[in-house]
């Protein structure tokens, strides 16, 4: 599934622990036409001099397309990426958090060897192997303006986890 | 943070007596004013140090203690690798060898405040600032890996500074026992184009006034004089640094089980220093503070350049250079014996006190220069090592103000172009490629780092030499 911004930010915002499609799945999961895309979403959560990303979706994969969303929106604003360009990435992991830590340094080192923002994750994950294809632009910093480098996902407040049935969330603070 | 959770030795030291895992004492050294300002987290995060292995005396906070990755920023502790010590990623942080390093101009307030804009502007288009800035020196991999085994003396032969330099810069500019082939080839890549730039987030490089001096004969002998100028640069290894922080971070917390040590925090990742993964992450560590070292290097001689362009016999002697992320080996006293310890000092800086054998000739009565940043809008200070710092906590002060105020509510607070506004009618030229950036680095989201130092100086941990005003800041 690709996650794209125009799925990021619906009514879907995790608060205090619980999040509005977890609360309301069990009501309209199925009955809704756009159940689906209302269970996505991301925010940034704040933590001392660092900042949290924070997605979640349908699947581990859905979470974790959004919480790369969500570290793009800490260096800029989405609206202004282009999907000019798409790269590949690939990471393994024993455990799904540590997928997860993984799959957003794999995308701090690409964005910062290859000097590229990314908008858009298409996301599989099979076992302990993550593969997918992130689309994005070469940063232009007059258009972009940059806010700040992201150096790094880090091991606090890593987490991912299955809140209700069909709503995972995935998490951690990045180092800026 | 309840300062009932400690036990008052005296008005700025803090004592927390070992308990449960805790092998040796937490003490910090703060005011009871900034203990009661700091994170709960600082407490569980010195006492979970004082339980690591082969710990000896205390683990210490500097005055400016805030919440880190595993250790606290602003935390010194010291392993004794023969008492099953360990090496931890998380004690040296991310940005391996983030630093400040200060050149004299010798130039006054006057001189600077007639060209200010002008300065500010070639100094921006010439020192490579912020996300997407690339660097015009382009390493291959031989040369990187005489960057990472040589540091700013590998600079200075490329002719990126003078000979007079590497004597004001910790280990002559180059740290013994780096070991390039340690670092990864990701590492090697993230900074093939990154040398000479100067990051973003705290980073910045300064033009200050002295504008007080505490100390006349200290400040006399570190070449400061009121009313004069000088270059004050902060920034580390960029994402090389970076890259083997967190590459070792896992690693060291994936082997934490198979070496005995259980982590309370995985942050706190480490492992023996006489391990295999110890003794590769000590190889790569050291090549990354050669890459800070070398990077500080470089941009003081872009900034020299400039101020060349502009002050013909201005040569920005180099005052000094110091690292606030590091692991360093030295000898220190536990009780009667002298030990060669691994000493980790998080955000927090090296001031071995008046006579250490390892300063400068015109430094050595004085102790060494220890460099404090403030945040743009206020003031930055230049402290020397005392002569009680080494019983105090292994010669360490503190490094900065720190964060009262997260990114996130910095930018609810302030926009970015208020902030340069509001700072140019106080006569300081902020220059940044990020409007949003400068917001969430407005000098309001900083604490006040008068009440850090001067609790840095009561504890014996440093004394004051001089205060730095900034006039221009240039911003990642």
């Amino acid at each position: 599934m690709l996650i794209g911004i125009k799925e990021g930010r619906r009514h879907c915002r995790y608060r205090s622990g619980m999040c509005k499609a977890c609360s309301s799945a069990g009501e309209e999961g199925t009955s809704s036409p756009s159940g689906g895309a209302e269970t996505t979403g991301w925010e940034h959560f704040a933590h001392d001099a660092d900042i949290g990303v924070r997605g979640w979706g349908p699947t581990p994969a859905d979470a974790f397309a959004q919480a790369a969303l969500a570290m793009t929106a800490v260096i800029t604003d989405l609206d202004l990426v282009r999907e000019s360009e798409a790269v590949r990435i690939e990471c393994t992991a024993r455990q799904l958090d540590l997928l997860f830590h993984k799959w957003l340094n794999a995308l701090v080192f690409e964005m910062a060897t290859r000097g590229m923002l990314f908008r858009a994750f298409a996301v599989t994950i099979e076992g302990t192997r993550l593969t997918a294809i992130a689309r994005g632009e070469r940063i232009d910093r007059e258009r972009h303006m940059p806010a700040v480098e992201v150096k790094g996902a880090t091991l606090t407040e890593l987490k991912v986890e299955e809140r209700q049935p069909g709503c995972w969330l995935a998490q951690c603070i990045v180092d800026v | 943070m309840d300062v009932k959770l400690f036990e008052r030795i005296s008005a700025t030291e803090w004592r927390v007596a070992p308990t449960g895992a805790m092998r040796v004492p937490a003490v910090i050294f703060a005011t009871e004013d900034l203990i009661r300002d700091m994170d709960d987290k600082v407490f569980q995060q010195v006492t979970n140090v004082a339980a690591l292995p082969g710990i000896v005396r205390a683990a210490y906070a500097m005055p400016d203690a805030h919440w880190g990755y595993g250790f606290p920023i602003g935390g010194v502790a010291a392993f004794d690798a023969e008492a099953g010590g360990v090496i931890s990623a998380g004690g040296v942080g991310f940005d391996i060898s983030c630093g400040v390093r200060t050149h004299l101009t010798g130039l006054p307030r006057e001189a600077i405040v007639e060209r200010q804009k002008d300065l500010a502007n070639a100094l921006y288009r010439q020192v490579p600032v912020g996300v997407g800035a690339e660097g015009k020196i382009a390493l291959d991999d031989q040369e990187m890996t005489a960057m990472l085994a040589g540091g700013a003396a590998w600079a200075l032969e490329r002719g990126w500074g003078r000979a007079g330099d590497l004597e004001r810069i910790e280990e002559h500019g180059r740290c013994e026992g780096a070991d390039p082939a340690a670092v990864s080839s990701h590492a090697r890549k993230r900074q093939r184009r990154e040398m000479g730039t100067l990051g973003s987030g705290n980073h910045y490089l300064e033009v200050q006034e002295v504008a007080e001096i505490f100390d006349e004969e200290a400040a006399g002998a570190f070449g400061l004089r009121q009313g004069e100028c000088v270059v004050t640069i902060h920034c580390g290894s960029r994402g090389l640094g970076h890259q083997i922080g967190t590459e070792f971070l896992g690693e060291m917390a994936e082997t934490a089980e198979a070496h005995g040590i259980a982590l309370p925090d995985r942050e706190l990742a480490c492992a023996p220093i006489k391990s295999e993964v110890g003794q590769r992450y000590i190889g790569a560590m050291r090549a990354a503070t050669n890459c800070a070292l070398a990077n500080r290097q470089i941009i003081g001689h872009l900034a020299r350049q400039v101020f060349a362009q502009f002050f013909r016999h201005a040569e920005l002697p180099l005052l000094f250079d110091v690292s606030h992320n590091t692991c360093k080996i030295e000898e220190h006293a536990v009780g009667r014996d002298r030990k060669r310890l691994h000493v980790h000092r998080k955000g927090a800086t090296r001031a071995f006190g008046p006579g250490h054998p390892s300063l400068p000739d015109a430094l050595r009565p004085w102790g060494q220069p220890v460099l404090i940043g403030g945040s743009m809008g206020t003031q930055s200070y230049v402290l020397a090592g005392s002569g009680t710092s080494e019983e105090r906590a292994f010669s360490s002060a503190c490094h900065g103000a720190g964060r009262q105020m997260s990114r996130h509510q910095a930018l609810k607070t302030w926009m970015g172009r208020q902030v340069v506004d509001e700072l140019l009618t106080r006569g300081i030229v902020v220059r940044s490629p990020s409007s949003r950036g400068v917001a969430e680095e407005a000098p309001g989201a900083y604490k006040d780092v008068r009440a850090v130092v001067d609790a840095a100086e009561m504890a014996g941990l440093a004394k004051k030499v001089a205060r730095l005003q900034p006039m221009i800041c240039i911003k990642g």
